[in-house]
């Protein structure tokens, strides 16, 4: 079986196809580009479906050598994390590719080379999550910023080049401390039996604690960079300002997720010790971003900004979760990723629909589209509802693990954070009421509302996002596992009920 | 425990109405209103069938169960979809789809200009789930889940109208102040986890005698913190009036008679946590008296019909949150006063709307008068919610706002004379403040403006109201009739022993009638003989000023929370440019300020680049001398 | 005669075409002493090829000689080139990366 390596290079197959496609024909690029996706969404749902979820050991795994000389290996491997996230990563691509099926126009280059972009794209998106070998992360962990960075320089908007030089070298930074990190530890391995880049052999390293932390902090800064942790965010609402919306739900759903997921499957399995340390000092970077990407949501004039900061509060709340070191709060923050990805979705693809229509991102441009585009209106006002978790909503029941997870063992930050759901009710309703009540503004009065294109690209979403929130079970069953074995490994149990201490 | 599989439909038929309402869009312009009114009814049917089948069991076997499916997972924190009908909640279900239906079929006439009448009977019937789901919900997860989802339907609802910015404004605070509420929620549920265990009911219940006090106290005042939000009490009641911007419906259905009086059902469900920790009992008591004597202060000042009626909603509930917290004695009389409150309040919205509805949408009383000859139906109905409301004999309200006034008094020492005076107080405000309404809007000379032209409402519209009105008159007869609902609720409730009477039960009642007939001709005398202004006076006490303003609660949101917040909103917004970024582009520039002064050595001439070559070479070779020497 | 005298010739050759290189203006002037530096490192296998007994160095100057040529050819092209368009063979005058 190698069905990993074949869903890996799917996409690049397709990529082939769509480079075949005459260029007078955009049509027909786009539908090879769609038709690749969905193929590989399918395949992906074929994959999960043959997946033991009680299993903890990693699944469909394979092993190919790559460089012998410096026993590195084209090694993959799936656990329950990580199909969650390259599920979300492939159905999330066929929706992008039809939301945005006019993004590539007014770009840079032509609308082959978008989506040439975006596969190779899709295919490091499953490459990053799916990989055993460390240096295979990291090779395809900075190869990703490259179709990104063109995908924003080349087919944004506004100072889109400015925008992308600034994500890439931000991202490069923090890529650099981590090879630094990387080639310690396979310099480290070579006298503990052998140069290897593997991962499981590398996470029993003997190493002084000093070491460790150093390492740590090479893995983390990088991580805590791509998943915005403040003060390490700035980059994105740029980025998130200047990309075509479907660039924004890959970077925001998806690539800001390997910061996450790299925090769990990197630094907690790496470096259990040093994570102890600084788990601390993260949880309080985590606390400061949930309430600070919402106070500064709250005070955004740009609708994509305004996006882009609500994820970096979202964002907080997935850190804390994972180091809250408790299986509600590291299952709530793996379910957290998987919903975080469809409701930012839901929301960048509607506003960007917004935005295309009237031609403006600020909020104050819009008003009264209840009236003039109602289903457009309903759509945001969903996938707003889904973003400030609401009961019922997907978001709901994985911000809720995060909070009651990490409430058992760290009150305070979880008391602090909770007041993120009140700051959130402001930053989407304010919104809300800005855009979409209110009397109809000048100029709006004849904006389209949507078509049936786009109806079908967001009605997933939103099926998806509703369903889960009532019936979460066949995605929890899969996390779960996963994120007990990870508990276990770091040496922690749930704290028991106290009874109040009596 | 009984099980049953026939639970789910209470809540899945409206919900379903008003997805197939809200999926349809246009195309159910038609048939919208009449889908959303059956959907509604049967979800009453199948309330009255589950009361007609609790009623052949025996007390034990009364509650039933029903599991829908494992909701969440996650190590021991095991939350099922379940749902929990017992005697407490058949009550609410019955209130809700009953009212709930009356006021739909209302809705068909009173909304029947409206090009959305559609999208308002979905919301209605979303409200219906959610509010069904709320008090059925086994666990206190699975009532947040209605708890929120009731906020949204309000939300909806209030911004009915939300071409109007003042109306999206309303919604947003009612939303917001909310979430406030909603918080304190959240935190009950993460300390009953955290010390407890669980959050389901029976689970807590079982394991609420082994727990400290000061877990049992934490969670009380959390569970405090939810119902004040959602109930409107001090200090997140400030929402309220301004959710009066919804249709008039909307106000007797959410904001009189079901949604607001979720803090009661929460408070009540809670006995065993309550009874268990005695300061969060008090501060519920506390909150209870303090918002029955604000609501009624700001009732006494208001003259929006709807605004009037909302301040005096505020107060009913304080009313009740007080009997909730008066322990065992005093739930079946919050729930009795919940009954009946909700069909005289419900029933006077109506009317309210119905005067609303033959004055083109005026509001304000000073605006109306004389009113009693042209609407005789609404006169008469109104005027049967305004007696019951008084608590005079035998109106429902005399059975339930006395009992509350009574238990009060029989708390016990000073917080008993405390809590009787002051519900005695209010007793008499609502006298004068009700009646103030009455006269201003049914009696005198008129003071339309020219283009009224009142006239009854029709059919749809006056017989819900004729029916809340036959409610308003026996509800409260028949509850308390041989105890009828306190020994229905007495199963769900720890009992402890006989509380010696302060007050005989008919002192109570005297010194009640004598307070209200006190404020009744107070009323009178100040707008009865006197000549009423259409125009409100400038030239009133600064009480009256304040009591206008809502006892400046808006006035102390806005300078403790909303201003300092949108100022720490813009500071934080520079900041994050000015600081954090200004850190990230200062690296950059520093990056490029070293490179434009190596720039320098660029200097293009090629021998001066040999120069350096050959200087480089040089040193190279003496240091390699050095060092090998 | 002793060895150790060609390297001194060597070192004073090399010397004598470093200076030239940083000191003249004139291209062709300046490639002659490019020329000049080439062969006295030459000159310096040569002689170090004679003192090891082996022919290494001696090899290496003939690798030089190549690639000395192969430098005059491309070089002497540039030159001309830049004579053509710029009417003067001085370097001072093709200080063109500067901008």
């Amino acid at each position: 079986m190698n069905s990993l390596t074949l869903l890996m290079f799917l996409p690049i197959i397709g990529s082939v196809a769509v480079a075949a496609t005459p260029k007078a024909k955009e049509t027909l690029t786009k539908q090879v580009a769609l038709a690749t996706t969905l193929i590989v969404a399918a395949a992906t749902i074929a994959i999960a479906v043959g997946f033991e979820r009680d299993n903890v050991d990693l699944q469909f795994v394979e092993k190919y050598s790559w460089i012998p000389s410096f026993g590195i290996n084209f090694a993959v491997g799936i656990d329950g994390l990580a199909l969650v996230l390259i599920l979300m990563s492939t159905i999330l691509a066929p929706i992008v590719v039809l939301a945005g099926w006019n993004e590539a126009h007014g770009g840079r280059w032509s609308v082959k080379v978008f989506y040439i972009l975006i596969l190779v794209l899709e295919t490091m998106m499953i490459g990053v999550f799916a990989a055993t070998d460390v240096f295979l992360f990291y090779v395809i962990f900075e190869a990703m910023l490259i179709p990104v960075y063109f995908l924003i320089g080349g087919y944004g908007s506004g100072e889109r080049s400015a925008a992308a030089v600034k994500f890439l070298i931000y991202s490069l930074f923090g890529g650099l401390l981590m090879l630094a990190s990387i080639i310690a530890l396979y310099v480290m391995s070579g006298a503990q039996g052998g140069h290897t880049f593997d991962l499981a052999a590398l996470s029993h390293l003997e190493m002084s604690s000093t070491t460790q932390n150093f390492l740590f902090l090479g893995f983390f800064i990088a991580f805590a960079i791509k998943a915005p942790l403040w003060p390490l965010h700035t980059w994105l609402p740029d980025a998130a300002q200047s990309a075509t919306p479907g660039t924004s739900v890959l970077l925001l759903g998806v690539l800001d997720k390997v910061g996450t997921f790299g925090m769990i499957r990197y630094c907690l399995t790496l470096f259990p010790d040093a994570s102890k340390t600084f788990t601390p000092m993260i949880l309080v970077l985590a606390v400061i971003s949930i309430v600070y990407g919402a106070f500064l949501a709250i005070g955004q004039r740009d609708l994509k900004r305004l996006i882009a900061f609500t994820s970096i509060s979202h964002f907080g709340f997935i850190t804390m979760g994972i180091f809250a070191m408790t299986s509600q709060g590291h299952s709530g923050a793996t379910l957290y990723m998987f919903n975080h990805g469809f409701s930012t979705a839901a929301l960048f693809l509607v506003g960007g629909w917004m935005i295309s229509r009237r031609g403006s991102s600020t909020i104050a441009d819009f008003g009264g589209l209840q009236r003039v585009t109602p289903v457009m209106a309903w759509s945001f006002f969903l996938a707003g509802m889904s973003s400030l978790a609401l009961p019922g909503m997907s978001s709901f029941v994985s911000e809720f693990l995060v909070l009651v997870g990490t409430f058992t063992r760290y009150p305070v930050h979880s008391v602090i954070a909770t007041f993120g759901i009140v700051l959130a009710a402001l930053y989407i309703l304010i919104p809300v009421q800005k855009a979409l009540h209110g009397p109809t503004t000048p100029g709006n009065e004849n904006l389209s509302d949507l078509n049936l294109r786009e109806k079908i690209a967001i009605a997933p979403v939103i099926a998806i996002i509703i369903a889960l929130g009532f019936y979460p079970s066949p995605l929890l069953k899969v996390i779960n596992p996963a994120s007990a074995h990870v508990i276990a490994q770091m040496g922690f149990t749930d704290p028991a009920p106290t009874n109040g201490d009596k | 425990m009984t099980t049953s599989n026939s639970l789910v439909y209470l809540i899945a038929l409206p919900l379903l109405g008003a997805t197939i309402l809200l999926l349809a869009g246009r195309r159910a312009d038609k048939w919208g209103h009449i889908l959303g009114t059956l959907m509604s009814a049967s979800s009453f049917a199948v309330g009255l069938y589950q009361l007609s089948q609790m009623l052949g069991r025996t007390n034990e076997a009364r509650p039933v169960t029903q599991k829908l499916f494992e909701w969440i997972s996650v190590g021991t924190f095991n939350v099922d979809a379940g749902l929990l009908l017992d005697q407490l909640s058949i009550c609410f279900v019955l209130l809700i789809t009953g009212v709930g239906t009356l006021i739909h079929i209302y809705s068909i006439s009173y909304m029947s200009h409206d090009h959305d009448r559609r999208r308002f009977f979905a919301y209605l019937n979303l409200f219906i789930a959610a509010m069904l789901l709320l008090v059925l919900g086994n666990s206190y997860l699975n009532l947040y889940v209605g708890w929120e989802g009731v906020g949204l339907a309000s939300y909806l609802l209030i911004g009915f109208w939300n071409h109007k910015p003042a109306y999206a404004t309303a919604s947003k605070k009612a939303f917001v102040m909310n979430r406030i509420g909603d918080m304190g929620l959240s935190f009950a549920i993460m300390i009953a986890f955290a010390t407890i265990g669980t959050v389901s009911f029976e689970g807590i219940k079982e394991h609420a005698h082994h727990t400290s006090t000061g877990a049992l106290t934490a969670i009380g005042i959390m569970l405090l913190v939810a119902a004040t939000g959602k109930s409107a009490q001090f200090p997140l009641q400030a929402w309220l009036g301004d959710a009066m911007a919804g249709p008039t419906p909307v106000s007797a259905l959410i904001h009189a008679a079901t949604m607001v009086t979720a803090g009661v059902y929460l408070i009540t469900r809670s006995n065993f946590i309550f009874d268990a920790a005695p300061t969060a009992q008090l501060l519920v008591v506390i909150v209870g008296a303090i918002t029955l004597l604000f609501g009624a202060l700001i009732g006494t000042a208001k003259d929006d019909i709807k605004k009037a009626l909302a301040a005096s909603t505020m107060s009913q509930i304080g009313y009740m949150i007080l009997g909730a917290g008066l322990g065992p004695v005093g739930y079946a009389f919050a729930i009795m006063h919940l009954l009946t409150h909700g069909f005289f309040k419900a029933g006077m919205f109506l009317g309210a709307g119905s005067v609303m509805h033959g004055m083109n949408d005026e509001v304000n009383m000073r605006k109306y008068g004389a009113l009693r000859k042209f609407m005789p139906i609404t006169f008469v109905t109104f005027g049967l919610g305004y007696l019951a409301i008084l608590g005079v004999p035998p109106f429902a309200g005399f059975y339930s706002k006395d009992m509350i006034i009574e238990t009060a008094f029989n708390a016990g020492g000073i917080k008993g004379i405390i809590l009787g005076t002051v519900t005695l107080l209010g007793a008499g405000i609502t006298a004068f403040y009700m009646t103030r309404v009455m006269i201003l809007t049914f009696t005198g000379k008129s003071r339309w403006d020219d283009e009224a032209h009142p006239h009854e409402s029709p059919l749809l519209m006056w017989l819900p109201m004729a029916i809340l009105a036959i409610g308003s008159v026996s509800s409260g007869f028949l509850l308390s009739r041989g105890d009828a609902l306190v020994n229905w609720l007495a199963p769900l409730f720890e009992h402890h022993g006989e509380h010696k009477e302060l007050l005989s039960p008919i002192v109570v009642s005297g010194l009640a009638l004598a307070m209200v007939a006190i404020g009744v001709a107070i009323a009178f005398l100040k707008y009865s003989r006197q000549e009423v202004a259409a125009v409100a006076p400038e030239d009133v006490s600064v009480f009256t000023k304040i009591a206008r303003q809502d006892l400046m609660q808006d006035r102390f949101n806005e300078a403790v929370f909303m201003r300092p917040g949108q100022q720490l909103t813009q500071v934080l917004v520079k900041t994050d440019e000015a600081v954090i970024d200004g850190a990230v582009r200062g690296v950059g520039q520093l990056a490029m300020g070293s490179g434009s002064i190596l720039r320098g050595l660029q200097s293009g001439f090629v021998r001066s680049y040999a120069a350096l070559i050959l200087v480089g070479a040089s040193l190279l070779i003496a240091a390699i001398w050095v060092v090998t020497k | 005669m002793d060895a150790a005298n060609y390297l001194y010739l060597s070192a004073l050759l090399f010397t004598i075409g470093a200076v030239g290189v940083v000191v003249r203006r004139n291209a062709i002037v300046v490639f002659m002493c490019i020329e000049l530096m080439l062969n006295a490192a030459n000159l310096a296998f040569v002689t170090f090829s004679r003192i090891n007994g082996d022919l290494n160095g001696q090899v290496i100057a003939f690798f030089t000689m190549v690639v000395a040529a192969c430098e005059v050819v491309v070089g002497l092209a540039i030159i001309v080139t830049i004579y053509r368009s710029r009417r003067s063979a001085s370097v001072d005058d093709a200080s063109l990366l500067k901008r």
